[in-house]
């Protein structure tokens, strides 16, 4: 029994049926709340300390899992080709915002960790918090950082972005769908994106075109940022 | 056989993106470069939508899957999380309002 517990077969399952049934919560209650990455990552957790189970065992028996994280990277590249009429339409503005949001969201996050006492590894793990997942653990895992920390980081903004975003744009005046789809994609990716779709299909458009760019500037600056920022730091 | 074809045309990026950043020794994942490889190839029709379509849509659309088992590493960290919980709290706020106002400003001005 011990042995079937710490397999592929049960840790694989386990991952999925949980996944699947925490998206079904998520489309009935449709609270951004109940994230599902979020529900599922406590749910698999519980279950390895209840069944005292090491993250090792369970990294290795999902490796099936994760092998296809660098694939889906791969395939925002065909989420970003099928943007290109529109990035080129506004290229200059758009262009400029993003790498604006990119810089700023790196710098500023790191600086800020830095300066309230955070540990450098922590300031690493931080520093790509509103790209989307596959590239943030890339770039985590690239400079040194701890990717699954970065995981969690990058959900924390997501659903923060999700509850409060429209409201504090709303407030500085930002209101229509390519500003709103920018901003919300740039900062808290797919979960900010998704939070704005009942507000039209061109809303959601934007804000994943504000992802898939963030993630492509902040994927090419953030090494060279975090080496700079290190040196002058340390 | 058409999505066979086509993971190996994704499995295939990746490599090559593994091979370009070994040998430049560029500080972007092979996964990252395979990316801006995909973009390149689909712009100049060396790799045609149809070739990739169902397999991209596939990954795209299951991409929160993917990074689970990355997420569940997190209960080895719980001692950074407890630690540092204030700096961490307050410099992802901060941070997410600032990317927000200067994007937010920046396509408001302009347009």
């Amino acid at each position: 029994m011990k042995e079937l517990i710490n397999s592929p077969l049960v840790h694989v399952c386990l991952t999925l049926i949980v996944f699947i049934l925490s998206k079904k919560l998520q489309k009935r209650y449709k609270s951004p709340l109940l994230n599902p990455i979020l529900i599922t990552v406590s749910v698999v957790i519980l279950f390895l300390l209840f069944t005292d189970t090491s993250y090792a065992d369970y990294e290795r028996n999902t490796q099936v899992i994760s092998f296809w994280l660098a694939p889906s990277v791969v395939a925002l590249g065909y989420a970003l080709y099928s943007f290109l009429e529109e990035i080129k339409a506004d290229f200059r503005k758009i262009v400029l915002s993003m790498l604006a949001g990119s810089l700023t969201g790196i710098i500023s996050v790191f600086m800020t960790a830095y300066l309230f006492g955070a540990s450098k590894v922590t300031m690493i793990s931080l520093a790509p918090k509103s790209v989307t997942m596959p590239i943030a653990i890339e770039v985590s895992k690239e400079m040194g950082g701890i990717p699954s920390l970065t995981v969690a980081f990058v959900i924390i903004v997501g659903v923060l972005g999700a509850i409060f975003g429209q409201t504090y744009l709303s407030l500085i005046g930002v209101n229509d769908p390519k500003s709103v789809g920018l901003s919300l994609g740039a900062t808290s990716h797919a979960l900010g994106a998704a939070s704005i779709s009942e507000r039209g299909p061109d809303f959601s458009a934007f804000g994943g075109l504000g992802m898939a760019l963030n993630g492509v500037v902040t994927a090419i600056f953030a090494p060279w940022v975090i080496k700079f920022l290190l040196l002058l730091l340390y | 056989m058409i999505l066979i074809k086509q993971v190996a045309i994704f499995l295939g990026l990746w490599l090559l993106g593994e091979l370009i950043s070994f040998y430049t020794h560029l500080p972007l994942s092979g996964s990252i470069i395979g990316m801006l490889l995909l973009v390149v190839a689909l712009e100049f029709k060396l790799i045609k939508t149809r070739d990739v379509k169902e397999v991209a849509d596939f990954l795209l659309n299951n991409m929160a899957l993917f990074f689970i088992p990355a997420g569940v590493g997190l209960m080895c960290h719980y001692h950074v999380l407890s630690q540092e919980w204030l700096p961490i709290s307050i410099a992802i706020v901060v941070s997410a309002l600032l990317v927000m106002t200067v994007v937010g400003l920046i396509m408001k001005k302009r347009s």
